[in-house]
Protein backbone atom coordinates (compact mmCIF):
# COMPACT_ATOMS: atom_id res chain seq x y z
CA UNK A 1 0.00 0.00 0.00
CA UNK A 2 1.15 3.37 -0.95
CA UNK A 3 2.34 5.65 2.19
CA UNK A 4 -0.53 8.16 2.36
CA UNK A 5 -0.36 11.87 3.37
CA UNK A 6 -1.82 12.67 6.47
CA UNK A 7 -4.64 15.32 5.50
CA UNK A 8 -4.63 18.44 8.15
CA UNK A 9 -8.23 18.48 8.24
CA UNK A 10 -10.90 21.56 8.07
CA UNK A 11 -12.57 21.19 10.85
CA UNK A 12 -16.02 21.94 9.32
CA UNK A 13 -14.78 19.41 6.47
CA UNK A 14 -13.32 17.07 8.34
CA UNK A 15 -17.15 16.88 10.15
CA UNK A 16 -18.81 16.49 7.26
CA UNK A 17 -16.10 13.23 6.03
CA UNK A 18 -17.11 12.12 9.34
CA UNK A 19 -20.01 12.49 10.93
CA UNK A 20 -21.84 14.55 8.14
CA UNK A 21 -23.34 18.08 7.88
CA UNK A 22 -25.26 18.13 11.01
CA UNK A 23 -29.53 18.25 9.52
CA UNK A 24 -31.48 19.89 11.64
CA UNK A 25 -33.48 16.68 12.93
CA UNK A 26 -29.83 15.89 14.82
CA UNK A 27 -29.56 17.16 18.35
CA UNK A 28 -26.56 19.29 18.89
CA UNK A 29 -25.24 16.52 21.70
CA UNK A 30 -24.79 14.16 17.93
CA UNK A 31 -22.20 16.91 16.77
CA UNK A 32 -20.45 16.91 19.98
CA UNK A 33 -20.33 13.22 20.17
CA UNK A 34 -18.57 13.11 16.66
CA UNK A 35 -17.02 15.78 16.39
CA UNK A 36 -14.29 14.30 13.87
CA UNK A 37 -12.56 11.37 13.90
CA UNK A 38 -9.05 13.40 12.33
CA UNK A 39 -7.36 14.99 15.15
CA UNK A 40 -6.57 18.43 14.20
CA UNK A 41 -2.89 18.34 14.24
CA UNK A 42 -0.70 15.83 12.70
CA UNK A 43 1.27 15.38 16.14
CA UNK A 44 -1.63 14.24 17.80
CA UNK A 45 -2.54 12.01 15.24
CA UNK A 46 -2.93 8.10 17.46
CA UNK A 47 -0.11 5.88 15.56
CA UNK A 48 -3.15 3.67 14.20
CA UNK A 49 -3.98 6.10 11.51
CA UNK A 50 -1.55 6.11 9.13
CA UNK A 51 -3.17 8.56 6.45
CA UNK A 52 -6.49 10.04 5.32
CA UNK A 53 -8.43 9.33 2.04
CA UNK A 54 -10.03 12.00 -0.26
CA UNK A 55 -13.60 11.46 -0.73
CA UNK A 56 -16.57 13.83 -2.01
CA UNK A 57 -17.62 14.54 1.39
CA UNK A 58 -13.88 15.33 2.67
CA UNK A 59 -11.37 13.14 4.49
CA UNK A 60 -11.57 9.84 6.33
CA UNK A 61 -8.74 8.50 8.41
CA UNK A 62 -7.36 5.20 6.82
CA UNK A 63 -6.31 2.76 9.64
CA UNK A 64 -3.34 0.65 10.03
CA UNK A 65 -3.98 -3.61 10.33
CA UNK A 66 -1.07 -4.19 12.19
CA UNK A 67 -1.51 -3.66 16.27
CA UNK A 68 1.90 -2.83 17.34
CA UNK A 69 3.41 -3.48 20.92
CA UNK A 70 2.12 -0.44 22.89
CA UNK A 71 -1.75 -1.89 21.57
CA UNK A 72 -1.41 -5.18 23.22
CA UNK A 73 0.34 -3.59 26.47
CA UNK A 74 -3.07 -1.04 26.45
CA UNK A 75 -4.55 -4.70 26.09
CA UNK A 76 -2.91 -5.88 29.30
CA UNK A 77 -4.11 -2.82 30.92
CA UNK A 78 -7.50 -3.53 29.86
CA UNK A 79 -8.25 -7.02 30.89
CA UNK A 80 -6.48 -5.95 34.64
CA UNK A 81 -7.57 -2.92 35.40
CA UNK A 82 -9.79 0.44 35.61
CA UNK A 83 -8.08 1.81 32.04
CA UNK A 84 -10.05 -0.21 30.34
CA UNK A 85 -13.14 2.42 31.07
CA UNK A 86 -11.54 5.15 29.06
CA UNK A 87 -10.00 3.54 25.93
CA UNK A 88 -12.22 4.89 23.34
CA UNK A 89 -11.71 5.84 19.55
CA UNK A 90 -13.76 8.49 18.16
CA UNK A 91 -17.30 6.95 16.64
CA UNK A 92 -17.33 7.81 13.28
CA UNK A 93 -16.15 6.50 9.37
CA UNK A 94 -12.36 4.40 8.84
CA UNK A 95 -11.01 3.41 5.67
CA UNK A 96 -9.29 -0.20 5.67
CA UNK A 97 -6.67 -0.04 2.82
CA UNK A 98 -8.22 1.83 -0.62
CA UNK A 99 -11.74 1.14 -0.52
CA UNK A 100 -14.04 2.25 -2.88
CA UNK A 101 -17.71 2.73 -3.79
CA UNK A 102 -18.14 -0.74 -3.80
CA UNK A 103 -16.32 -1.88 -0.77
CA UNK A 104 -17.72 -3.30 2.23
CA UNK A 105 -18.73 -1.30 5.07
CA UNK A 106 -18.19 -2.86 8.65
CA UNK A 107 -19.71 -1.81 11.66
CA UNK A 108 -17.73 -1.85 14.95
CA UNK A 109 -18.33 -0.24 18.47
CA UNK A 110 -15.54 2.80 20.00
CA UNK A 111 -14.08 0.29 22.76
CA UNK A 112 -10.57 0.39 21.45
CA UNK A 113 -10.46 -3.50 22.11
CA UNK A 114 -12.78 -4.14 20.03
CA UNK A 115 -11.57 -1.63 17.23
CA UNK A 116 -8.36 -2.93 17.35
CA UNK A 117 -10.01 -7.00 17.47
CA UNK A 118 -11.26 -5.97 13.63
CA UNK A 119 -8.75 -4.01 12.32
CA UNK A 120 -6.70 -6.81 13.05
CA UNK A 121 -8.62 -9.22 10.94
CA UNK A 122 -9.14 -6.47 7.92
CA UNK A 123 -5.20 -7.29 6.64
CA UNK A 124 -5.40 -6.97 2.88
CA UNK A 125 -8.88 -5.94 2.66
CA UNK A 126 -10.01 -2.82 0.98
CA UNK A 127 -13.12 -1.88 3.39
CA UNK A 128 -14.81 0.77 5.50
CA UNK A 129 -15.38 0.72 9.39
CA UNK A 130 -17.96 2.95 10.75
CA UNK A 131 -17.88 3.10 14.35
CA UNK A 132 -20.88 3.53 16.59
CA UNK A 133 -20.47 5.57 19.77
CA UNK A 134 -20.69 2.96 22.35
CA UNK A 135 -19.57 4.90 25.11
CA UNK A 136 -16.34 2.59 24.98
CA UNK A 137 -17.94 -0.58 25.92
CA UNK A 138 -17.47 -3.72 23.66
CA UNK A 139 -20.10 -4.44 20.78
CA UNK A 140 -21.87 -7.51 22.85
CA UNK A 141 -22.03 -5.88 26.50
CA UNK A 142 -22.83 -2.35 24.20
CA UNK A 143 -25.46 -4.21 22.15
CA UNK A 144 -27.17 -5.39 25.60
CA UNK A 145 -27.47 -2.11 27.01
CA UNK A 146 -28.76 -0.40 23.23
CA UNK A 147 -26.33 1.71 22.71
CA UNK A 148 -25.04 -0.56 19.91
CA UNK A 149 -28.58 -0.07 18.86
CA UNK A 150 -30.71 0.55 16.58
CA UNK A 151 -31.01 4.04 16.72
CA UNK A 152 -26.86 4.79 17.21
CA UNK A 153 -26.28 2.77 13.81
CA UNK A 154 -29.34 4.72 11.53
CA UNK A 155 -27.62 7.94 13.39
CA UNK A 156 -24.52 7.13 12.13
CA UNK A 157 -25.20 6.03 8.97
CA UNK A 158 -27.16 9.24 8.55
CA UNK A 159 -24.56 11.53 9.19
CA UNK A 160 -21.44 9.90 7.52
CA UNK A 161 -23.98 9.86 4.74
CA UNK A 162 -22.99 6.19 3.79
CA UNK A 163 -25.16 6.03 1.17
CA UNK A 164 -22.92 8.62 -0.57
CA UNK A 165 -19.94 7.07 -0.07
CA UNK A 166 -20.99 3.36 -1.03
CA UNK A 167 -23.30 2.55 -4.34
CA UNK A 168 -24.51 -0.83 -2.79
CA UNK A 169 -26.86 -0.96 0.67
CA UNK A 170 -25.41 -3.55 2.83
CA UNK A 171 -23.28 -3.05 5.54
CA UNK A 172 -22.00 -5.72 7.95
CA UNK A 173 -22.41 -5.82 11.50
CA UNK A 174 -20.82 -7.99 14.14
CA UNK A 175 -23.53 -10.58 14.94
CA UNK A 176 -23.10 -10.15 18.97
CA UNK A 177 -24.40 -6.54 18.21
CA UNK A 178 -27.62 -8.56 17.24
CA UNK A 179 -29.30 -7.90 20.40
CA UNK A 180 -29.24 -3.88 20.12
CA UNK A 181 -30.69 -4.00 16.49
CA UNK A 182 -33.73 -4.57 14.65
CA UNK A 183 -32.28 -5.32 11.29
CA UNK A 184 -35.88 -5.06 9.70
CA UNK A 185 -36.03 -1.38 11.43
CA UNK A 186 -32.35 -0.28 9.93
CA UNK A 187 -33.79 -1.46 6.45
CA UNK A 188 -36.81 0.81 7.09
CA UNK A 189 -34.77 3.68 8.24
CA UNK A 190 -32.05 3.76 5.97
CA UNK A 191 -32.32 1.64 3.24
CA UNK A 192 -29.04 -0.50 4.27
CA UNK A 193 -29.75 -4.20 4.54
CA UNK A 194 -28.03 -5.46 7.48
CA UNK A 195 -26.13 -8.66 7.29
CA UNK A 196 -24.65 -10.20 10.63
CA UNK A 197 -20.89 -11.48 10.09
CA UNK A 198 -19.32 -13.44 11.94
CA UNK A 199 -19.39 -13.87 16.09
CA UNK A 200 -15.25 -13.32 16.28
CA UNK A 201 -14.15 -10.45 13.67
CA UNK A 202 -10.85 -13.00 12.57
CA UNK A 203 -13.70 -14.80 10.63
CA UNK A 204 -14.49 -11.51 8.75
CA UNK A 205 -12.71 -12.55 5.78
CA UNK A 206 -13.76 -15.75 5.43
CA UNK A 207 -17.29 -14.39 5.81
CA UNK A 208 -16.48 -11.95 2.79
CA UNK A 209 -14.71 -14.30 0.91
CA UNK A 210 -17.56 -16.82 1.21
CA UNK A 211 -20.06 -13.88 -0.07
CA UNK A 212 -21.68 -13.05 3.43
CA UNK A 213 -21.74 -16.07 4.76
CA UNK A 214 -20.80 -17.37 8.09
CA UNK A 215 -20.83 -21.40 8.90
CA UNK A 216 -22.30 -22.40 12.09
CA UNK A 217 -18.95 -22.77 14.36
CA UNK A 218 -18.53 -18.98 13.20
CA UNK A 219 -22.38 -18.31 14.20
CA UNK A 220 -22.16 -19.71 17.30
CA UNK A 221 -20.41 -18.68 20.79
CA UNK A 222 -17.44 -20.79 22.81
CA UNK A 223 -16.57 -19.81 25.94
CA UNK A 224 -12.76 -22.34 26.05
CA UNK A 225 -10.25 -21.87 28.85
CA UNK A 226 -8.04 -19.19 27.71
CA UNK A 227 -11.54 -16.89 27.35
CA UNK A 228 -12.23 -17.37 31.07
CA UNK A 229 -8.66 -17.24 31.99
CA UNK A 230 -8.16 -13.88 30.66
CA UNK A 231 -11.77 -12.73 32.34
CA UNK A 232 -10.47 -13.48 36.11
CA UNK A 233 -8.20 -10.81 36.77
CA UNK A 234 -11.27 -8.84 36.75
CA UNK A 235 -13.13 -11.13 39.02
CA UNK A 236 -10.03 -11.30 41.99
CA UNK A 237 -9.59 -7.84 41.64
CA UNK A 238 -12.81 -6.52 42.93
CA UNK A 239 -13.16 -9.39 45.00
CA UNK A 240 -9.91 -8.26 46.68
CA UNK A 241 -10.49 -4.34 46.44
CA UNK A 242 -14.23 -4.66 47.57
CA UNK A 243 -14.24 -7.40 49.87
CA UNK A 244 -10.66 -8.39 51.18
CA UNK A 245 -9.12 -5.63 53.27
CA UNK A 246 -12.84 -5.49 55.36
CA UNK A 247 -12.77 -9.28 56.14
CA UNK A 248 -8.98 -8.84 56.93
CA UNK A 249 -9.69 -6.10 59.15
CA UNK A 250 -12.21 -8.11 61.32
CA UNK A 251 -10.33 -11.04 61.25
CA UNK A 252 -7.15 -8.89 62.96
CA UNK A 253 -10.30 -7.65 65.00
CA UNK A 254 -11.26 -10.48 66.38
CA UNK A 255 -8.30 -12.11 67.02
CA UNK A 256 -6.36 -9.17 68.06
CA UNK A 257 -9.11 -8.36 70.88
CA UNK A 258 -8.60 -9.19 74.85
CA UNK A 259 -10.16 -7.80 77.61
CA UNK A 260 -6.67 -6.42 77.98
CA UNK A 261 -7.60 -3.92 74.84
CA UNK A 262 -5.96 -4.93 71.01
CA UNK A 263 -2.92 -7.23 71.35
CA UNK A 264 -0.91 -7.58 68.13
CA UNK A 265 0.87 -10.71 68.29
CA UNK A 266 -2.75 -12.41 68.76
CA UNK A 267 -4.22 -10.70 66.09
CA UNK A 268 -1.31 -11.90 63.56
CA UNK A 269 -0.38 -15.41 64.42
CA UNK A 270 -4.39 -16.42 65.41
CA UNK A 271 -5.53 -14.10 62.28
CA UNK A 272 -3.10 -14.98 59.78
CA UNK A 273 -4.73 -18.46 58.86
CA UNK A 274 -8.00 -16.87 58.61
CA UNK A 275 -6.77 -14.27 56.23
CA UNK A 276 -4.80 -16.99 54.19
CA UNK A 277 -8.19 -19.21 53.99
CA UNK A 278 -9.94 -16.15 52.43
CA UNK A 279 -7.68 -15.09 50.03
CA UNK A 280 -7.95 -18.59 49.12
CA UNK A 281 -11.82 -18.26 49.26
CA UNK A 282 -11.73 -15.89 46.93
CA UNK A 283 -9.06 -17.63 44.16
CA UNK A 284 -11.24 -20.72 44.66
CA UNK A 285 -14.34 -18.76 43.49
CA UNK A 286 -12.98 -16.37 40.73
CA UNK A 287 -9.98 -18.23 39.28
CA UNK A 288 -9.96 -21.74 40.26
CA UNK A 289 -14.21 -22.15 39.39
CA UNK A 290 -13.51 -19.88 35.86
CA UNK A 291 -10.76 -22.03 34.75
CA UNK A 292 -12.54 -25.66 35.62
CA UNK A 293 -15.66 -23.90 34.89
CA UNK A 294 -17.36 -27.26 32.70
CA UNK A 295 -15.57 -30.06 34.56
CA UNK A 296 -17.00 -29.44 38.26
CA UNK A 297 -20.26 -30.80 38.58
CA UNK A 298 -23.87 -28.94 38.92
CA UNK A 299 -24.89 -26.15 36.22
CA UNK A 300 -25.67 -23.66 39.26
CA UNK A 301 -22.56 -21.49 39.78
CA UNK A 302 -23.49 -21.15 43.04
CA UNK A 303 -23.29 -24.75 43.95
CA UNK A 304 -20.14 -25.04 41.58
CA UNK A 305 -18.15 -22.13 43.46
CA UNK A 306 -19.59 -23.81 46.76
CA UNK A 307 -18.07 -26.98 45.92
CA UNK A 308 -14.16 -25.76 44.42
CA UNK A 309 -14.30 -23.17 47.73
CA UNK A 310 -15.28 -26.54 50.45
CA UNK A 311 -12.05 -28.55 48.59
CA UNK A 312 -9.85 -25.79 48.76
CA UNK A 313 -10.62 -24.88 52.20
CA UNK A 314 -10.02 -28.79 53.18
CA UNK A 315 -6.72 -28.45 51.27
CA UNK A 316 -5.66 -25.72 53.06
CA UNK A 317 -6.38 -26.63 56.42
CA UNK A 318 -4.61 -29.63 56.52
CA UNK A 319 -2.00 -27.44 55.15
CA UNK A 320 -2.74 -24.96 58.29
CA UNK A 321 -3.21 -28.31 60.83
CA UNK A 322 1.06 -29.37 59.69
CA UNK A 323 1.44 -26.23 61.40
CA UNK A 324 -1.22 -24.88 63.96
CA UNK A 325 -3.84 -26.70 65.69
CA UNK A 326 -7.44 -25.32 64.79
CA UNK A 327 -10.13 -25.08 67.31
CA UNK A 328 -13.11 -27.14 66.89
CA UNK A 329 -15.49 -24.02 66.65
CA UNK A 330 -13.06 -22.80 64.00
CA UNK A 331 -13.33 -25.29 62.25
CA UNK A 332 -16.81 -25.24 61.98
CA UNK A 333 -16.47 -21.78 60.75
CA UNK A 334 -13.81 -22.06 58.34
CA UNK A 335 -15.96 -25.08 56.34
CA UNK A 336 -18.94 -22.88 56.67
CA UNK A 337 -17.68 -19.48 55.98
CA UNK A 338 -15.02 -20.05 53.09
CA UNK A 339 -17.10 -22.19 50.87
CA UNK A 340 -20.01 -20.02 51.20
CA UNK A 341 -17.61 -16.87 49.97
CA UNK A 342 -16.36 -19.05 47.31
CA UNK A 343 -19.51 -20.15 45.70
CA UNK A 344 -20.94 -16.10 46.01
CA UNK A 345 -17.74 -15.08 44.07
CA UNK A 346 -18.39 -17.62 41.66
CA UNK A 347 -21.46 -16.46 41.45
CA UNK A 348 -20.41 -13.00 40.43
CA UNK A 349 -18.36 -14.86 37.20
CA UNK A 350 -22.42 -15.33 35.31
CA UNK A 351 -21.68 -11.53 34.44
CA UNK A 352 -18.66 -12.68 32.52
CA UNK A 353 -19.75 -16.12 31.04
CA UNK A 354 -21.24 -16.14 27.45
CA UNK A 355 -24.17 -18.78 28.37
CA UNK A 356 -25.80 -17.38 31.29
CA UNK A 357 -29.01 -16.01 31.16
CA UNK A 358 -30.86 -13.44 33.70
CA UNK A 359 -34.01 -15.91 34.44
CA UNK A 360 -31.30 -18.35 35.43
CA UNK A 361 -29.22 -15.57 37.40
CA UNK A 362 -32.66 -14.75 39.35
CA UNK A 363 -33.29 -18.31 40.33
CA UNK A 364 -30.07 -18.74 41.68
CA UNK A 365 -29.42 -15.89 43.94
CA UNK A 366 -33.56 -16.39 44.86
CA UNK A 367 -32.16 -19.39 47.01
CA UNK A 368 -28.40 -18.67 47.46
CA UNK A 369 -28.69 -15.17 49.11
CA UNK A 370 -30.99 -15.99 51.74
CA UNK A 371 -28.04 -18.69 52.40
CA UNK A 372 -25.65 -16.19 51.75
CA UNK A 373 -27.14 -13.78 54.62
CA UNK A 374 -27.94 -17.22 57.36
CA UNK A 375 -24.45 -18.69 56.79
CA UNK A 376 -22.61 -15.01 57.36
CA UNK A 377 -24.99 -14.71 60.75
CA UNK A 378 -23.88 -18.03 61.77
CA UNK A 379 -20.25 -17.64 61.27
CA UNK A 380 -20.72 -14.60 63.27
CA UNK A 381 -21.68 -16.51 66.40
CA UNK A 382 -19.26 -19.24 65.86
CA UNK A 383 -16.98 -16.55 65.76
CA UNK A 384 -18.53 -15.20 69.10
CA UNK A 385 -18.59 -18.37 70.89
CA UNK A 386 -14.59 -18.82 70.03
CA UNK A 387 -14.22 -15.57 71.57
CA UNK A 388 -16.38 -16.01 74.42
CA UNK A 389 -14.91 -19.30 75.29
CA UNK A 390 -11.28 -18.27 74.54
CA UNK A 391 -11.83 -15.78 77.80
CA UNK A 392 -13.32 -17.78 79.77
CA UNK A 393 -16.78 -16.75 79.74
CA UNK A 394 -18.55 -19.82 78.11
CA UNK B 1 -21.83 -25.41 28.64
CA UNK B 2 -25.17 -25.12 29.39
CA UNK B 3 -26.66 -23.15 32.09
CA UNK B 4 -30.12 -23.93 34.64
CA UNK B 5 -32.51 -25.96 32.70
CA UNK B 6 -35.92 -24.53 31.79
CA UNK B 7 -35.08 -21.52 33.28
CA UNK B 8 -35.29 -19.75 29.77
CA UNK B 9 -38.33 -17.23 29.12
CA UNK B 10 -38.28 -17.95 25.33
CA UNK B 11 -41.18 -17.92 23.78
CA UNK B 12 -42.31 -19.26 20.19
CA UNK B 13 -45.28 -18.40 18.44
CA UNK B 14 -45.07 -20.44 14.88
CA UNK B 15 -48.31 -19.24 13.74
CA UNK B 16 -46.32 -15.89 12.38
CA UNK B 17 -43.26 -17.35 11.24
CA UNK B 18 -42.57 -16.97 8.08
CA UNK B 19 -39.26 -19.38 8.22
CA UNK B 20 -36.92 -15.96 7.20
CA UNK B 21 -34.01 -17.66 9.01
CA UNK B 22 -33.31 -14.72 10.80
CA UNK B 23 -33.64 -16.08 14.72
CA UNK B 24 -30.65 -18.73 13.35
CA UNK B 25 -28.37 -16.33 11.73
CA UNK B 26 -28.47 -14.14 15.14
CA UNK B 27 -28.62 -16.76 17.92
CA UNK B 28 -25.24 -16.93 19.48
CA UNK B 29 -25.97 -20.81 20.87
CA UNK B 30 -27.34 -22.51 18.03
CA UNK B 31 -31.22 -22.43 19.54
CA UNK B 32 -33.09 -22.30 16.84
CA UNK B 33 -33.10 -24.49 13.12
CA UNK B 34 -35.44 -24.51 10.05
CA UNK B 35 -37.58 -27.18 9.82
CA UNK B 36 -40.20 -27.64 6.87
CA UNK B 37 -39.72 -23.63 6.04
CA UNK B 38 -40.33 -22.68 9.50
CA UNK B 39 -38.53 -22.52 12.84
CA UNK B 40 -37.80 -24.34 15.43
CA UNK B 41 -36.68 -24.61 18.49
CA UNK B 42 -33.96 -27.20 18.97
CA UNK B 43 -32.65 -26.72 22.66
CA UNK B 44 -34.09 -23.91 24.78
CA UNK B 45 -31.55 -24.41 28.09
CA UNK B 46 -28.95 -23.12 25.50
CA UNK B 47 -31.02 -19.41 25.22
CA UNK B 48 -29.00 -16.96 27.18
CA UNK B 49 -31.68 -14.33 26.95
CA UNK B 50 -29.80 -12.02 25.01
CA UNK B 51 -33.01 -10.65 23.30
CA UNK B 52 -30.76 -11.08 19.67
CA UNK B 53 -33.81 -12.85 17.95
CA UNK B 54 -36.74 -11.15 19.34
CA UNK B 55 -35.02 -7.44 18.31
CA UNK B 56 -34.67 -9.38 14.38
CA UNK B 57 -38.06 -11.30 13.72
CA UNK B 58 -40.11 -8.85 12.03
CA UNK B 59 -42.98 -10.72 12.43
CA UNK B 60 -43.14 -10.76 16.57
CA UNK B 61 -43.00 -14.47 16.37
CA UNK B 62 -40.58 -14.62 19.69
CA UNK B 63 -41.04 -13.31 22.73
CA UNK B 64 -38.35 -13.53 25.95
CA UNK B 65 -37.34 -11.67 29.42
CA UNK B 66 -34.37 -9.87 27.69
CA UNK B 67 -32.14 -9.14 30.18
CA UNK B 68 -28.13 -9.61 31.73
CA UNK B 69 -27.24 -13.06 32.98
CA UNK B 70 -25.10 -11.02 35.57
CA UNK B 71 -25.39 -11.83 39.44
CA UNK B 72 -23.62 -8.16 40.16
CA UNK B 73 -26.38 -6.69 38.14
CA UNK B 74 -29.60 -8.65 39.60
CA UNK B 75 -27.96 -7.79 43.05
CA UNK B 76 -27.67 -4.10 42.37
CA UNK B 77 -31.64 -4.34 40.67
CA UNK B 78 -32.62 -5.69 43.89
CA UNK B 79 -30.63 -3.09 45.90
CA UNK B 80 -31.33 0.21 44.07
CA UNK B 81 -34.51 -1.13 42.39
CA UNK B 82 -34.73 -0.69 38.53
CA UNK B 83 -34.31 -3.79 36.12
CA UNK B 84 -31.08 -5.30 36.25
CA UNK B 85 -28.43 -3.68 34.38
CA UNK B 86 -24.70 -4.00 33.84
CA UNK B 87 -23.15 -1.03 35.54
CA UNK B 88 -20.65 -1.21 32.35
CA UNK B 89 -19.93 2.68 31.35
CA UNK B 90 -16.91 4.91 30.34
CA UNK B 91 -18.20 6.53 33.54
CA UNK B 92 -17.81 4.32 35.88
CA UNK B 93 -14.20 4.64 37.22
CA UNK B 94 -14.15 1.73 39.88
CA UNK B 95 -13.34 -0.50 36.96
CA UNK B 96 -15.78 -3.61 38.52
CA UNK B 97 -17.97 -4.91 36.35
CA UNK B 98 -17.64 -6.06 32.76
Amino acid sequence: MAKLKFIKPDLQEATAACCGPTESTLQASDEASCKTCLPDREDYRPAWITGTIMTADGAIPVISTELTRSDYWEHVKCRTSAFRNNYIVNPGLYAVGAPGKNSYVLVSANYKLSFDALRKALKGLNVWVLVLDTKGINVWCAAGKGTFGTNELIRLISITKLDRLVDHRKIIVPQLGAPGISAHEVKKASGFKVCYGPVLAENIGAYIAAGYEATKEMRTVMFPLIDRLILTPMEINPAMKKYYPWYALMILAVFGLQPGGIVFKDALVGGLPFILLGLVSVLAGALVTPALLPFIPFRSFAVKGWITGILCVFLSAKFIAMIGHLNTVLLFFSYLFFPLASSYVALQFTGATTFTGMSGVKKELKISIPLYILGALVSLVLLLVYKLSEWRIL
Amino acid sequence: MKYLSNTASLEFFPGRCTGCGRCIEVCPHGVFALENKKAVILDKDQCMECGACVGNCAFGALKVDKGVGCAAAVINSIIIGGEPSCGCSGNNKKGDCC
